[in-house]
């Protein structure tokens, strides 16, 4: 007899993302958040170095053309708000290629969101509000920690995350047992605090509370505005719970031109990883010239939301059918 | 010499690692959403028995260990190596104590084993789960008393010592787990 036909989650977590679902559109219902759906399959894709992306063929007989699995619903959503369409959220598949574990599925579902007026702060507000509406039947957290990176960053491991130095990021990392990141990481300050943050801070933000990690290093910017007082940080927001990252969230780049420049920076770097070669997506380009309003947005992964939820050690739990089983 | 990638990190996979033969026993994937994607790998280094955890960036690689297990039968020890051979094919394996460690404790004539080779030369050696043992020395214990509780030590015809029941007497054969290192039953001959 062969199992494997079988799902490999619990069937009854099947009801709770039913509800996870629900309460989500309730809770946008009630402040007034149009649901809105953008195309999966697009013309365009991010430039993001450190996102792979799926490509399929459109064959429109006798045209054929390279079409992109979103990895992230952002560019179309932005388009929209450029367009006038107010405050929006969107459920939906983001697709990213390569990406298998305990923590990831190729296919995952998120939830995204923009609030026309927000900042990020007022984000980060509502970020709570959700998260503690849709835990409620689940489980209670005991609070929400608003911390910014320089801080939990030096606090967990005595370094400062703003300025790279070479010789302390070292012996830290010899001193606790981590002297491969050395090697790894060179002289790159945004690898080294990819490193030290997933390996020796984002644990041990555990202790049964919502945390909010907010003002990145100006390096790891991606979409983020600069911040208007400080330009070494970034207005951009992490989500945690239970030390898994759940979402990341901009108070949005409207600027055209600073966009813009972003894209060919990262088409460099993706020429000079030997990364598959991509084109920049005109129609944002366009959509943010034309005006897109002060706005803060954040994506939250609702399948690792539902194992926070539940307390499920693998997203194979609350997954109908992993990559695997697909 | 083959290369592995870590996305094919798995549990058991062979790779040499700091020059050394090691096992995977955990691959984790770590990404942050808008970073570098690490995988956390928990390795035994199969020398020395250590466990360590290591990062690697993600799609680096590590070249593939020639390590293999094959079952054996002990033949003997000569004083400073101990014979094992490969029963289909008669060919002959020695190790000397410190590859042979603990196994030591439950190696007898003629039993089964699982020797690991690398490149060819023993690399450890794993008893088989249960062995059957003589007992060579044991104190007398009190006749009738069935119980099993407390026990006192016996020492087994390979050197070995392992706690008894009462009424388990010098000279029986008794069946014992290598994991543990636990007495199971008596053997009736």
């Amino acid at each position: 007899m062969n199992f494997d036909w079988l799902p490999s989650g619990d069937l009854t977590l099947l009801k709770s993302r039913a509800q996870l679902l629900a309460a989500i559109r309730q809770f946008f219902s009630e402040r007034g958040v149009l649901e809105v759906e953008t195309p999966l399959l697009s013309q365009g894709i991010g430039t993001d170095p450190q996102l792979a992306f799926f490509t399929t063929d459109y064959q429109l007989y006798p045209r054929r053309q390279t079409m992109y699995l979103q990895t992230s619903p952002e560019f179309a959503m932005k388009r929209l708000l450029a367009a006038g369409s107010g405050s929006i959220y969107q459920i939906c598949k983001a697709f990213r290629n390569g990406e298998t574990g305990r923590l990831h599925n190729p296919e995952f579902t998120l939830l995204e969101w923009y609030r026309v007026g927000f900042d990020l702060f007022d984000l980060m507000d509502e970020v709570e509000e959700l998260v503690n509406a849709v835990f409620l039947p689940y489980r209670s957290l005991t609070c929400t920690h608003r911390v910014s990176y320089q801080s939990v960053f030096m606090q967990h491991t005595g370094l400062d995350a703003l300025r790279f130095s070479l010789t302390d990021y070292s012996s830290y990392a010899e001193k606790t047992g981590l002297a491969e990141a050395i090697t790894i990481c060179g002289t790159s300050h945004a690898l080294w605090l990819d490193f030290i943050f997933s390996h020796c801070v984002q644990p041990k933000l555990n202790d049964n509370a919502l945390y909010l990690v907010y003002g990145y290093p100006a390096c790891q910017s991606s979409l983020a505005r600069l911040n208007a007082q400080n330009p070494e940080i970034t207005d951009r927001v992490e989500v945690f719970i239970d030390g898994v990252e759940l979402g990341n969230g901009y108070y949005e780049l409207t600027d055209a031109r600073e966009q813009d420049e972003r894209f060919d920076r990262e088409i460099a770097i993706r020429r000079l990883q030997g990364l598959p070669d991509v084109t920049k997506d005109v129609r944002l380009l366009q959509a943010l010239e034309s005006g897109l309003p002060d706005c803060a947005g954040i994506a939250i992964g609702l399948d690792r939301l539902l194992m926070r939820m539940t307390q499920s050690s693998s997203i194979d739990q609350v997954l109908a059918f992993p990559v695997a089983k697909a | 010499m083959a290369t592995y990638s870590t996305n094919e990190f798995k549990s058991g996979l062979k790779v040499m690692l700091d020059n050394d033969p090691c096992a995977i026993i955990e691959n984790e994937f770590v990404k942050p959403g808008k970073g570098q994607a690490f995988n956390r790998v928990k390795i035994r280094n199969l020398k020395t028995g250590r466990v360590i955890e290591r990062t690697f960036k993600s799609g680096d690689s590590l070249e593939s260990a020639d390590v293999v297990d094959i079952e054996m039968q002990y033949l003997y020890n000569d004083g400073s190596f101990r014979h094992f051979m490969v029963p289909d094919t008669f060919e002959q394996y020695q190790a000397d104590d410190k590859t042979v460690g603990e196994a030591s404790n439950w190696l007898k004539d003629q039993d089964k084993c699982t020797v690991t080779l690398w490149n060819d030369s023993p690399l450890s050696v794993v008893p088989a789960n249960f062995v059957e043992l003589a007992i060579t020395e044991t104190d007398p214990g009190l006749r009738g008393d069935t119980s099993g509780g407390g026990g006192k030590p016996a020492t087994l015809e390979t050197g070995a010592v392992v706690r008894v029941p009462l009424f388990v007497q010098t000279g029986e054969i008794i069946k014992v787990d290598t994991r543990t290192g636990e007495y199971v039953s008596r053997v009736k001959e």
